[in-house]
């Protein structure tokens, strides 16, 4: 695979053995890793498929650190990419040779809990299931579940806004951070938010947030936990038909019942994922739904019988309602285990991720399958359905010639498929490198020049994480010259009192 | 030239930038102006009012998903969603009544420029988080989109969340695009009495705590409990509301009055005092500007929920206040003085973390005290070099939020 990435300063490379050396007077000296064979871990994230070492490695263990290694590269015209812990799925910590790897992973303490606020206060390089497993033994929970959550960390869910299979009841990153510290380009610090709920000026917090480490080094973070609800069921409905299955989605959020989670598979994804864990699945059906539903009991057995009786409506073949605990979790084993189990049928697979309105469903579905014909290439689907997030798995042989680019380009085909419908090209896991090149599909030229000048904003001379989001850099210089048409107004109708 | 512009379309809205780009001259973008009086008083040369970009343009119940254009009313919008069984989650309250204009004005651009939420906010989230999509137009006259109509959405920035809360200085809303949700079946609310400030917030933190769906903790101390409608007590009430079916109320209401006992005494509201109650909490009726408290001035604070009580307790007896969210959001009405409150108020937010808006003052004091909460360092200079970046001529609201901005 071989994406344009912003031509390499030679300048700078050539300074190698000067920069290595002052990184060492800022980070101690294990800190900074110079050498290939040490290097390589660091080569690529989730997006395996592209590698790139980068011309060197800082592991800091503090902000001041952070500040001083960004205030040094800033000065010096070096680019830096930050890391956490390497799952982006669209190459958004994909190093630069030329450029600083910020690695965050040493930034792995809790700094506070604070149960009366309701908050944790974490370092970046916590991992997500960590941040859970603190607050646990009180009953509390950290809501997005990303299904990299025992490895990826907060600072990388901040920087993708990741989300999870809650989401449509609990939101993704965005909607349950309630602050951050963040360093600079400059080694400037600003703290955004706190432990209250809303923003005093301009909400800063909800651009850095998703801004996949364009705009600052996050070096702390400020979440929202909640109580875990009383009781958890959840119900496997198996349909003969896609279709079916997706109306129902509608049919239950249509009735003003939002679940906690309702995901989708597809055929193909239900053989591969009960060949492998086993959870019980029908295998004569189209399509299966797990619809979970938590809240106070009585509520949960109540809407449990609705949702029952929806999906009969809805034409469901086989209907089973969780009875345990033990249970429910193997509903979710299946669903959990589909991307390694799709990876057990094939030698490699490449996962998508748009977003699509949910009654664009069936239609996209269709279009995937002739899609699937022309590229000669099976697809498998699992679904975030209530929030119509796709995860198209698509089926290829990297030793095989030219599969890889085939798998791109239907996946290409699939993302522009999601824009006309209505949809938008990643509904968790970013543009990065993967989908940057596809940005134009979805916005105008003057739509991502309006979000480069927020970049501008933060990071003048584009030195943090370039080459990723945005499929063209325009300089900052370039994108404040104003256009002005004379002051003549252009529209002589306009209604003017 | 003349000097007020009422677009009907973001083409309009350009030109209208345009044109005050090219004459140098600042506009004041208002919808309906039902939150006209927020902010420093500044002179702009000219209106662009948004009130003509009205209605409805996508409304899908089952995607859980309205757009609008910026101007439609908000009053509108909240009942054609009621009549699906719908609402605005995070529950909007009028600014108006406190400003001294009339209830349930106000546009749907102006509640999310503002960032406008209510005592649903702890359990929902704000008006940001509920803003999926825009399309608006900066201050070089130049149309942009951000977002879209779906909720799960990373794709590039999130400029709806910039905008939400920017009050007009960033670009001007032209339509939105808003996650919508059910409305709760049934609600009731729990009252505990006779609690401190700091007993209540201790409350407020045990039933937060609880996995109930508690969609609103607000305490009203002694003086202020029966200026709320719904309310007739002398006592300090303690206020809870809880929603779901109605088949599992009584049970939820039963759990939380067991998590609240250790602290007082509590009684149940029905379902229709609990309506009249929230509404009354929601827009600060006590503190309306036609009421007996309406010639003070009013701030806003917003902190840690177990800070409240803290900084409460640093600012005058003589202030009159009550707490929402969960003890995180403080309505204060200090006497008139000559900064209102300003140096107490906000030495105390800046010990305990936070920040207070003055929402309601004389305009010699809003230009005199800065009505938001001031920036000072690296993040005031971040903040103005995003202004400039999309309003480089500060043809915005400019000096609305900051001066220079």
């Amino acid at each position: 695979m071989s994406v344009a990435m912003p031509a390499q300063d030679t300048s700078v490379l050539k300074r190698r053995r000067e920069i290595v050396r002052a990184l060492r007077t800022m980070v101690p000296a294990e800190g900074v890793i110079d050498t290939e064979r040490e290097m390589r871990p660091y080569q690529s994230d989730g997006l395996t498929a592209y590698r790139q070492l980068p011309m060197v490695v800082v592991l800091p263990h503090t902000t001041d650190q952070v500040a001083a290694v960004l205030r040094y590269c800033h000065q010096n015209g070096i680019k830096v990419v930050p890391r956490g812990a390497g799952t982006s799925l669209s190459g958004g910590a994909l190093p630069l040779g030329d450029g600083v790897l910020l690695g965050m992973a040493r930034f792995n303490r809790i700094r506070e809990i604070d149960f009366a606020n309701r908050v944790a206060v974490v370092e970046p390089g916590v991992t997500n299931l960590a941040v859970t497993q603190a607050v646990e033994h009180a009953g509390f929970y950290y809501a997005p579940d990303p299904s990299s959550q025992i490895a990826c960390t907060i600072g990388g869910n901040v920087a993708e806004n990741s989300g999870g299979v809650h989401c449509l009841k609990y939101g993704m990153t965005t909607n349950n951070v309630l602050g951050c510290e963040i360093v600079l380009i400059t080694g400037e610090i600003v703290r955004l938010g706190g432990k209250h709920l809303d923003a005093g000026g301009y909400d800063l917090l909800g651009i850095v947030v998703g801004s996949e480490g364009l705009l600052g080094v996050v070096t702390e973070v400020t979440v929202r936990i909640l109580k875990k609800p009383e009781v958890a069921r959840a119900l496997l409905i198996g349909f003969p038909t896609s279709e079916e299955a997706a109306r129902c989605v509608g049919s239950i959020i249509g009735a003003g019942i939002i679940p906690g989670g309702i995901e989708m598979m597809d055929r193909l994804a239900i053989h591969s994922a009960e060949a492998f864990v086993h959870a019980g699945y029908p295998l004569d059906v189209e399509a299966i739904l797990i619809v979970e539903l938590d809240g106070p009991r009585v509520e949960v057995d109540h809407l449990v019988e609705r949702v029952g009786e929806i999906a009969k409506t809805c034409g469901a073949s086989g209907l089973r309602v969780s009875t345990s605990e033990k249970e429910r979790l193997l509903f979710w084993a299946g669903r959990k285990a589909a991307f390694p189990a799709v990876g057990r049928i094939s030698p490699d697979y490449y996962c998508m991720d748009g977003t699509i309105p949910r009654a664009m469903l069936p239609r996209v579905l269709l279009r995937m399958q002739e899609l699937s014909e022309i590229y000669r290439l099976r697809v498998a689907n699992v679904f975030h359905a209530g929030d119509g997030n796709l995860h198209p798995l698509i089926l290829y042989d990297a030793n095989q010639p030219g599969e890889l680019e085939r798998a791109e380009a239907f996946g290409a085909d699939i993302l522009k498929l999601c824009v006309e419908v209505g949809g938008v090209l990643t509904g968790e896991h970013g543009v990065g490198v993967e989908k940057r090149d596809l940005m134009p599909v979805m916005f105008s030229q003057g739509d991502l020049d309006q979000q480069q000048r927020l970049k501008c904003a933060f990071d003048d001379k584009g030195l943090l994480n370039p080459g990723k989001v945005f499929p063209t850099l325009s300089r900052c210089a370039e994108l404040g010259r104003m256009h002005v048409s004379g002051g003549r107004l252009p529209f002589a109708d306009i209604p003017r009192f | 030239m003349s000097d007020y512009h009422k677009p009907s379309d973001h083409k309009d809205i350009e030109a209208a930038v345009q044109w005050a780009i090219a004459g140098g001259k600042s506009l004041e973008i208002i919808g309906h102006g039902s939150k006209r009086l927020v902010g420093r008083p500044a002179q702009y040369d000219a209106t662009l009012d948004l009130s003509g970009m009205a209605g409805i343009t996508l409304y899908e119940p089952e995607e859980l998903i309205l757009s609008a254009r910026a101007g439609t009313p908000l009053a509108e919008i909240t009942a054609l969603l009621a009549s699906n069984g719908q609402e605005l989650a995070f529950e909007p309250m009028d600014y108006g009544p406190l400003l001294g204009g009339a209830p349930g004005r106000g546009t749907i651009g102006g509640t999310l420029a503002a960032n406008v939420s209510g005592p649903r906010r702890v359990r929902a989230g704000a008006a940001r988080d509920h803003f999926l999509g825009v399309v608006a137009v900066s201050g070089r006259g130049e149309t942009f989109k951000s977002g879209g109509r779906v909720v799960k959405n990373v794709t590039g920035f999130d400029l709806c969340k910039l905008l939400a809360g920017s009050w007009g200085t960033l670009g001007i809303l032209a339509e939105v695009t808003l996650k919508v949700l059910p409305q709760a079946k049934s609600e009731a609310t729990l009252a505990v009495f006779g609690l401190t400030d700091s007993e209540a917030a201790a409350a407020m933190a045990a039933a937060m705590a609880t996995p109930l769906a508690i969609a609103g903790a607000a305490h009203l101390p002694d003086y202020m409990a029966s200026r709320f409608d719904g309310l007739d007590e002398a006592e300090a009430t303690t206020v809870f509301r809880i929603e779901g079916i109605a088949a599992s109320l009584d049970e939820s209401v039963a759990s939380l009055k067991r998590a609240v006992r250790p602290f007082g005494a509590s009684a149940t509201l029905d379902q229709a005092a609990s309506r009249r109650l929230w509404r009354s909490i929601r827009d600060a009726q006590p503190f309306w500007a036609g009421g007996p408290c309406g010639d003070r001035p009013l701030w806003r604070i917003s902190a840690a929920p177990s800070k409240g009580c803290e900084i409460a307790a640093k600012i005058t007896p003589a202030a009159m206040l009550f707490y929402d969210w969960a003890g995180g959001l403080i309505w204060v009405a200090p006497p008139v003085t000559q900064d209102c409150g300003a140096g107490e108020i906000r030495r105390a937010v800046a010990a305990a973390g936070g920040h207070a808006t003055l929402v309601r003052a004389p305009q010699s004091v809003r230009a005199s005290v800065d009505p938001f909460h001031p920036e000072t360092g690296a993040l005031a200079a971040l903040t103005r070099r995003v202004k400039e970046n999309f309003d480089p001529k500060g043809v915005l609201n400019p000096g609305r939020m900051w001066a220079g901005v």
